[in-house]
């Protein structure tokens, strides 16, 4: 039964909540323009705005239920779900695609229109006029009209039969698949639960302090928007930055960067809004305290806006191609996008145009001695850093509008676009340390040049002391470097020396800035270790081909199982080939699994016992809910302190992306993490695999022989009644030889080589392990005495080829974060309440 | 000289410098003729090249044939202009090279040869959302 009525509801709701915004815009924009609260026009928009919001709720609902029902009718469902999903990567496959990722920002929005509705007096008819624009926008994305020609938005709503055109529904149009096509197995990571998310959140947080620019351009009330737009941005700095920041450990953890930030376009397309929302924040700052700096932030408000804007349009319009390796698949909405942002783009500039003139600003100009001058320096800095990262990451769209204008233009992002990006963002950063220390020393309005060589004298010493002392004790030479080092060790002094006085006079509330600056301190001096002293561990000489004579640097070396190979300190063997079965802690050799039909289902060859308990007995089926992945377990031992360790990198095979995925496993020790990924798994079945000639071997039961080196023994013979893969019939019959292989540490390890006889013809299927590196048949058997005739094929030995990187105090880097994030909460309250105080005074 | 109006000339020298140096950076995709004409020319820099696995006439991909060591790969790429080009990249065969439809490698000639410090691979995606399986 193909549930039609809920597809229904979910499209009705969206369709509502389109509607909901336009009522709601416009008659918001009525109640601004009567400019008295609590007219007709005003309930009208507070009314539309709550249905719009509900609706917006509504759908989301509607969606999770269909992914959650497995209802495979539905496109959204068959193409980001199936049947062996988790329940937590349900709610994932909800962003997976573009309209859920839609559907959650326009989500966001709406929770956040309600909070100001209900926090905003005088502000709520002209911000929400704003809102509502953008929600109408956002939901006429996923609207699924089409006009003619013309279609608006793409539905998560669509039945699979509508989307897609396959003869199944000339047959039968009510057909509905068992299974869907899955969430992306890359995408399987408790981060997609938690990242998209936060994301969208930043990005809804942008909107309601560009909200409020725009609203006092509109209302010409050019200084109030200030105060309650604060708290919002600073809360939007801190969700966004966590989400960048989440995304980058997600990255280091899981995708094989080998780092955490790659400068990928994706990731540049939201670390730019994010560093001229901060710088936007300072600015605002300075104004509340000065007066000064206010068309710079409403300059710096409303591009944050739009660089949130061209962010979705560059990643969701299919524009970056080749440039990226994270971007979503095309949905033909990029005309949609393109509209979306020239509109705001057009509106903004009308709006900001029509009344700059009349915008104050301040004649005297900031003396050098005050906060003021350094914080705008500072922001200065900040979109210079952003204004770096744009032009190359705009190099598709500029090499569209040169193709537009009959051009050619084939810009390729640099060759090592992490060595260019690094090399002009340190020097910005280098920058921002010094700005952010020295800047919080003119909190008092009145410095001057005596004043303040007392107060820097201190710091200034003491941050060169602590950085010499950790240049000697960690050998850093790098020039560079060296500059990194004593501005993050200045921040964290000046700072910390501020925080201290704060503390000392009671004023917790006011250290928001400090804390904050501390750990972005740590983060500069985190990342300067991690990746500057990055070293790869696993380093090699090679010939990189018989046509080349000279040796060449490999990072990376072979690991042929069980046979140890010293590495960097470390003894390192490459021990088993293993999966993750579901309810089963730990991992299983692959050479005790047999395969079945389903690619999710095996059986277990021998029991399988972890710690002293019985998960599985020998010819359990058990549940694989990743099939693709195989996890390499590697032990290190480490020559100092023989004390050992294991990893278990990652290799997956996966189909959705046509490619095969490599994770690493991270060894972590309190002063550098040990990275280790495998680059390469030998695959027997591939064509370099050279065997051995056939060596036909007569065996009688209970006898043993060699198999490869390896002691093995002929057990029984066992008449099978079923085998997988094979339908036997009553005349059929099938035969498996039972035998054991003594590997090394004490392992046994199970071949079963089967005869299988059906309607008369004799099948001897190659049984292949990869852990002895042995493929074996059943030649013959003799009903008479049990022995039989076993053929041996054998090759080199299972391989890895193994990369490991060591990242010293990656931890620093990850600590910072969290300080950061903490100053940034303080910082948030401090506005909040006073903008509550002063509201509550009316005057807000 | 007013105060802002240094700090607008420094402003503008930097952002001058970053799009100059930008444009410097910048890698751009050319035919292997091309990169060889460069790199005779005595440009060093590192450019992408499209191509795809030389193939015989049976569709099987030839010309592919890892180190002894397994820690290196050569390979034979044809651009778009047709010319046939082995290509040295020091590290290990990327797992789904021999599957891949489009290459780019990003490298360029040395003593004649052409060395990749990278390749990225566009892989047929298995994974097509118009066909349902029953």
């Amino acid at each position: 039964m193909i549930h039609t009525g809920i597809g229904n509801l979910g499209h009705l709701l969206v369709i509502i909540s389109f509607i909901g915004a336009i009522l709601a815009a416009i008659s918001y924009g009525r109640a601004s323009m009567s400019n008295t609260l609590n007219d007709s026009w005003a309930k009208l928009g507070r009314f539309s705005f709550l249905s719009h919001g509900i609706a917006v709720l509504g759908s989301a609902v509607v969606l999770f239920v269909i992914i959650y029902n497995h209802y495979f009718e539905y496109h959204y469902a068959w193409s980001h779900s199936s049947v062996n999903l988790a329940t937590h990567y349900m709610i994932a496959c909800f962003w997976e695609g573009q309209e859920g990722s839609f559907l959650i920002w326009s989500v966001w929005n709406a929770l956040l229109g309600f909070i100001l509705i209900k926090t905003n007096k005088k502000w709520e008819a002209p911000v929400m006029t704003v809102f509502a624009t953008v929600q109408a926008f956002l939901a006429s994305m996923i609207l699924g009209v089409v006009i003619g020609d013309l279609k608006i938005g793409s539905s998560p709503f669509m039945l699979l039969r509508d989307v897609v055109s396959d003869p199944v529904f000339l047959i039968n149009p009510n057909f509905i698949p068992a299974d869907g096509t899955g969430l992306n197995p890359l995408l399987q990571n408790y981060w997609m639960v938690i990242h998209p998310p936060m994301t969208f959140l930043g990005f809804a947080c942008t909107l309601i302090p560009f909200s409020f620019a725009i609203a006092g351009l509109w209302k010409k009330d050019f200084r109030d928007w200030i105060r309650p737009a604060l708290p919002w941005t600073i809360f939007g700095g801190v969700i966004l930055g966590t989400a960048i920041i989440m995304g980058g450990y997600w990255a280091y953890e899981t995708l094989n960067f080998g780092g955490y930030w790659n400068w990928d376009p994706v990731e540049n397309a939201v670390y730019v809004p994010w560093l001229v929302l901060i710088a936007s924040m300072h600015t605002m700052i300075v104004f509340k305290k000065s007066d000064t700096a206010l068309k710079t932030s409403f300059v710096l408000v409303i591009s944050t806006f739009l660089l949130i804007l061209y962010a979705t349009f560059l990643v969701r319009s299919g524009i970056l191609g080749n440039a990226s390796v994270h971007s979503f698949t095309d949905l033909g909405l990029s005309g949609q996008l393109l509209i979306y942002l020239s509109f705001f783009i057009i509106a903004t500039l009308i709006i900001a145009g029509r009344v700059w003139k009349e915008i104050p600003t301040s004649e005297k100009e900031a003396s050098s001695y005050s906060r003021e001058f350094w914080i705008f320096i500072g922001a200065l800095t900040l979109c210079l850093m952003a204004f770096q990262v744009i032009v190359p990451t705009s190099f598709p769209v500029f090499n569209k509008i040169v193709e537009l204008f009959g051009g050619l233009s084939s810009l390729a992002p640099p060759a090592d676009q992490v060595a260019f990006y690094s090399k002009w963002q340190v020097w910005f950063a280098v920058g921002i340390a010094f700005l952010s220390g020295t800047g919080q020393f003119f909190f008092w309005k009145k410095m001057d040049k005596e004043k303040l060589k007392t107060a820097l004298t201190i710091p200034v010493i003491l941050s060169l002391v602590l950085s010499a002392i950790i240049f000697m004790v960690a050998d850093i030479y790098n020039p560079v470097y060296i500059v990194v080092l004593i501005a993050g060790m200045y921040s964290i002094v000046s700072n910390g020396k501020i925080l201290i006085d704060l503390m000392k006079s009671g004023s917790y509330k006011l250290t928001g800035g400090s804390v904050a600056h501390i750990g972005i301190a740590m983060i500069l001096i985190g990342i300067m270790f991690s990746e500057g002293y990055s070293r790869i561990v696993s380093k090699n000489t090679t010939i990189i081909s018989r046509d080349f004579t000279e040796e060449q640097n490999s990072n990376m070396i072979v690991l042929f199982l069980n046979d140890p190979k010293p590495m960097a300190g470390y003894q390192l063997t490459y021990m088993s080939e293993n999966m993750e079965a579901e309810g089963i802690p730990g991992y299983i050799s692959k050479s005790n699994l047999e395969d079945t039909e389903q690619p999710n289902y095996k059986v277990a060859k021998q029991s399988i016992l972890i710690d002293d308990q019985v998960y599985a007995e020998a010819g359990d089926t058990l549940y694989f809910r990743n099939p693709e992945n195989t996890f390499h377990e590697v032990q290190y031992i480490s020559n100092s302190s023989g004390k050992s360790f294991t990893l278990f990198p990652r290799t997956q095979v996966n189909e959705e992306m046509g490619s095969t995925i490599v994770s690493p496993d991270i060894k972590k020790l309190w002063n550098r993490d040990l990275y280790t990924f495998v680059a390469l798994q030998s695959d027997f079945e591939d064509e370099f695999t050279e065997w051995s000639e056939k060596e036909i071997k007569p065996l009688k039961q209970g006898e043993q022989f060699f198999i490869n080196d390896y002691i093995a023994v002929f057990e029984s013979l066992e008449r099978l009644p079923n085998v997988n893969f094979v339908d036997l019939g009553p005349n059929d019959a099938a035969v498996q030889a039972n035998i054991t292989v003594y590997s090394e540490n004490d392992k046994k390890i199970l071949l079963q080589p089967k005869f299988i006889i059906k309607e008369n013809n004799v099948g001897r299927p190659l049984e292949l392990n990869q852990e002895i590196a042995v493929r074996v048949s059943l030649e013959n058997i003799n009903p008479a005495d049990g022995s039989i005739e076993l053929g041996i094929e054998t090759t080199q030995k299972d391989w890895i080829i193994l990369q490991a990187i060591e990242k010293p105090q990656i931890n620093i880097l990850w600590i910072g974060t969290i300080v950061m994030i903490i100053g940034f909460i303080i910082a948030t309250r401090r506005r909040y309440v006073e903008f509550v105080k002063m509201r509550d005074k009316a005057l807000a | 000289m007013k105060k802002s109006s240094i700090i607008g000339l420094i402003v503008i020298a930097i952002a001058i410098a970053v799009i100059v140096s930008t444009r410097e950076n910048a890698s751009a995709y050319v035919s292997f003729d091309e990169a060889y004409a460069m790199s005779t020319s005595g440009e060093k820099a590192s450019i992408h090249v499209v191509g795809e696995l030389k193939k015989n006439s049976n569709g099987d991909i030839v010309g592919v044939s890892p180190s002894q060591d397994m820690l290196s790969v050569s390979f034979v790429l044809v651009d778009d202009n047709q010319k046939e080009q082995v290509v040295y990249l020091n590290q290990p065969m990327p797992s789904d090279l021999l599957r891949s439809d489009k290459v780019v490698v990003i490298g360029g000639y040395k003593n004649d040869k052409f060395v990749a410090d990278k390749v990225l691979l566009k892989c047929p995606s298995k994974y097509e959302e118009t066909t349902i399986k029953q």
